[in-house]
């Protein structure tokens, strides 16, 4: 850093602090003439909106750490002070928990962005990997922050939620024990999660420091995906960007405050300003709204995955290596692919009503002896729904980035984005619920298969047969392209 | 350059130097050093002497009528007490042990047939079930059902019915007198 040839600044003191230590000269280069692609749309404001909401979670954080007494017995006293008696206690605390969905709500947009316009394809790949090391840490650092003001919800949902490390074979009690540093959740519970709550945010912050760093190596994606090639094709970052993420933000912070003012509690449930009762479960627990698509996800694998289906589903991940990810089929041809195929789904459909009619007393197939049991089997879905995030540049590997000129690719993923959703729906509701008969554990099923199916088998697939549109020669072209069209029409 | 072997550090005819060795050497402390660090870190996250200490309670159960029940805490979860009837205790014992999830016996689930101890946490995702009061949802065994993932559970708290893999789990206890029970 420091020994590059450096510009003089005219104020006398910055141009000391800088020959000294080029602070100034490395914000410059980085936030002030930084060039960066002329043709962002709004999708790239997000990124600084997310920024800027880490900010306001410490901030109003550690304010509320001052208030906060992280004991089973004042905790949630603590919190009702807060929001009583401390002076604005009520606002900063509505700021913090509003805050925390409105984070979530930027950080998705942000990935959405990055997944339809193709940011996680080389050479982004470490960029990508370092944002999705930044989401697992906000989902923990959500996680244990909502357990802290200890009411219902807070105590039930660190209940279900640790628990579901106990589905780890042989050392799974035994991790949970650790988490809890009792027999249940319980005081020291509480005492840990309140040090882990305070720390992640700090974690978080140095690994956007080196997500930006990555950033700025590569420079940024665009809407049109394509390489910048010259000086024609970008603007320096100030004025142009910082006017436009400003203006973004402002109508984030707009809406983030009609939340905060008007339904403060309209993202929270009701039960969690009720104290925690280790006697009494809450007749239907939910997690916040950013888990509940991956809750449903856990909750979709109701069926132990005995030996019949466990090879079954190795046979088909044999057909999907040899011929969906090879570009050539390397041990077997058609034929024996076909047959392997049809083996590999009938034997796991076996396993599956093999497991669904116990009375039918097939061998091996009894619940309690199946490798994978319903709750491991939830569990590796949930985490395994997050890895394909982690993978995606490795299973997309067509040239093209932008969906704009990847029509298939378009489709596939606006379908998903659409599940995604309706997944968080299914999530919402409680286990038994059903429609028309059918439980809705069944459609999870169906859309969870989608989801894994788009990663696993539909990216693949695409990234060799999708022919693409023709790409524009270059981003200043498409730009002055799209002006004369634009004037011609008013003219 | 005869001056300088004494800088090369002992070189011996292999290529390997004392320096290298004795960086290994520093390495191999090191790492037993951290982990001599980290395992009592670790452990200390573990329940503490005071947590263990509250690992026993005695319950007086004279006041528990027949087809009463009465819950305990012990160890921060609640222990599910049932004083059954007759019938629950012949449908308890008249299941076929061939049919259930987890295969285990009424016998080898209570000290007295007519006194089911056992923890009141699912074995699902840890919720409480319902079916200590009367009035509660007893499930289609008439025992207990977990509300928060549909399990169902018998009049010997065996699992019956939903995602939960075991049965209640019996706590280790014993009958002091009569009416009187130590868990723990
Ligand atoms: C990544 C940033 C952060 C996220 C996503 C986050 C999330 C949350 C959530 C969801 C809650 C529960 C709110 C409620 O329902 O009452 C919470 C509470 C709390 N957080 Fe954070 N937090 C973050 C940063 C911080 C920081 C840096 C501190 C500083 C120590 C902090 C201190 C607290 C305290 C004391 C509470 C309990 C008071 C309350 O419930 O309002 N948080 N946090
Ligand atoms: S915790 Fe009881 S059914 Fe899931």
């Amino acid at each position: 850093m420091g020994n590059h040839p450096r510009e003089q600044f005219d104020n006398p003191v910055v141009e000391w602090v800088d020959s000294r230590l080029p602070i100034f000269t490395i914000l410059n280069k980085e936030y002030g003439v930084f060039p960066t692609p002329k043709n962002f749309n709004y999708f790239w404001n997000f990124g600084a909106i997310a920024m800027f909401m880490l900010v306001t979670m410490i901030v109003t954080g550690i304010i509320l750490a001052m208030h906060y007494t992280a004991n089973v017995n004042l905790a949630f006293d603590s919190v009702e002070r807060i929001m009583r008696d401390v002076n604005g206690g009520w606002l900063l605390r509505y700021i913090h928990m509003n805050g925390a969905s409105f984070f979530f709500i930027a950080v998705y947009i942000h990935i959405f962005r990055g997944m339809y316009y193709g940011s996680y394809k080389r050479p982004r790949e470490l960029l990508w990997i370092l944002g999705m090391v930044i989401f697992l840490l906000m989902m923990a650092t959500a996680f244990i922050g909502y357990v802290l003001p200890w009411g219902q919800m807070s105590y039930w949902g660190a209940t279900v939620i640790t628990n579901l490390f106990s589905a780890i074979p042989y050392v799974g009690e035994h991790i949970v024990t650790l988490m809890w540093g009792g027999f249940a959740v319980d005081n020291p519970t509480l005492t840990r999660f309140f040090a882990l709550h305070y720390l992640l945010p700090f974690v978080i912050f140095a690994v956007v420091f080196l997500h930006i760093w990555a950033l700025h190596v590569t420079g940024s994606n665009n809407p049109l995906g394509i390489d910048v090639k010259g000086p024609q094709d970008t603007i320096p970052f100030n004025p142009y960007y910082t006017m436009k993420d400003f203006f973004g933000l402002i109508v984030f912070v707009m809406i983030y405050c009609m939340f905060i003012f008007y339904m403060p509690d309209a993202l929270g449930h009701s039960d969690n300003y009720i104290p925690a009762n280790p006697l009494s479960t809450p007749a239907h627990i939910v997690p916040e709204w950013y888990f509940l698509p991956f809750y449903a996800m856990l909750r979709a694998i109701t069926f132990n995955m005995n030996v019949y289906m466990l090879a079954g589903l190795a046979l088909l991940a044999v057909v999907l290596v040899e011929f969906v990810w090879r570009h050539k089929p390397k041990y077997l041809n058609a034929p024996i692919g076909f047959l392997i195929f049809a083996a590999g789904g009938a034997l796991a459909l076996f396993g599956f009503l093999a497991d669904m009619n116990q009375d039918w007393e097939i061998p091996m197939s009894a619940a309690e002896v199946a490798p994978v049991p319903a709750k491991l089997g939830g569990v590796l879905t949930m985490f395994g729904s997050i890895a394909m995030l982690f993978i995606m540049p490795w299973l997309d590997t067509h040239p093209i980035r932008s969906a704009r000129f990847r029509p298939l690719y378009k489709a596939t993923f606006l379908l998903l984005f659409v599940l995604f959703v309706a997944l968080g729906y299914i999530g919402s509701q409680p286990a038994d619920a059903n429609v028309a008969g059918i439980p809705l554990s069944v459609f999870g099923l169906a859309l969870t298969g989608y989801y894994f199916g788009f990663f696993l088998v539909i990216l693949p697939l695409l990234s060799r047969f999708e022919k693409g549109r023709k790409l524009p020669l270059s981003i200043h072209e498409a730009v002055l392209a799209k002006k004369q069209q634009f004037q011609g029409v008013s003219a | 350059m005869s001056a300088g072997a004494n800088i090369q550090n002992g070189q011996h005819d292999d290529g390997e130097t004392r320096r290298g060795f004795m960086q290994m050497l520093a390495g191999a402390f090191g790492a037993v050093g951290l982990g001599a660090f980290l395992v009592p870190a670790v452990n200390s996250l573990n329940p503490a002497k005071d947590t263990l200490a509250l690992s026993t309670v005695e319950v007086d159960l004279s006041d528990v009528p027949v087809g009463g029940s009465k819950t305990v805490m012990w160890q921060g979860k609640p222990i599910f007490i049932r004083h059954r009837t007759a019938e629950e205790i012949t449908e308890a014992e008249d299941v076929d042990v061939q049919t259930l999830t987890d295969k285990q016996t009424d016998e080898s689930r209570v000290e007295k047939p007519e006194w089911l101890v056992v923890v009141g946490v699912c074995t699902h995702l840890g919720c409480i079930p319902q079916g200590q009061k009367t009035t509660d949802n007893h499930g289609e065994f008439g025992g207990w059902f977990c509300s928060c993932h549909g399990s169902q559970y018998d009049t010997s708290g065996r699992i019956r019915k939903g995602p939960a893999p075991k049965n209640l789990a019996v706590p280790p206890y014993k009958f002091v007198n009569d009416t009187t029970i130590k868990i723990g």
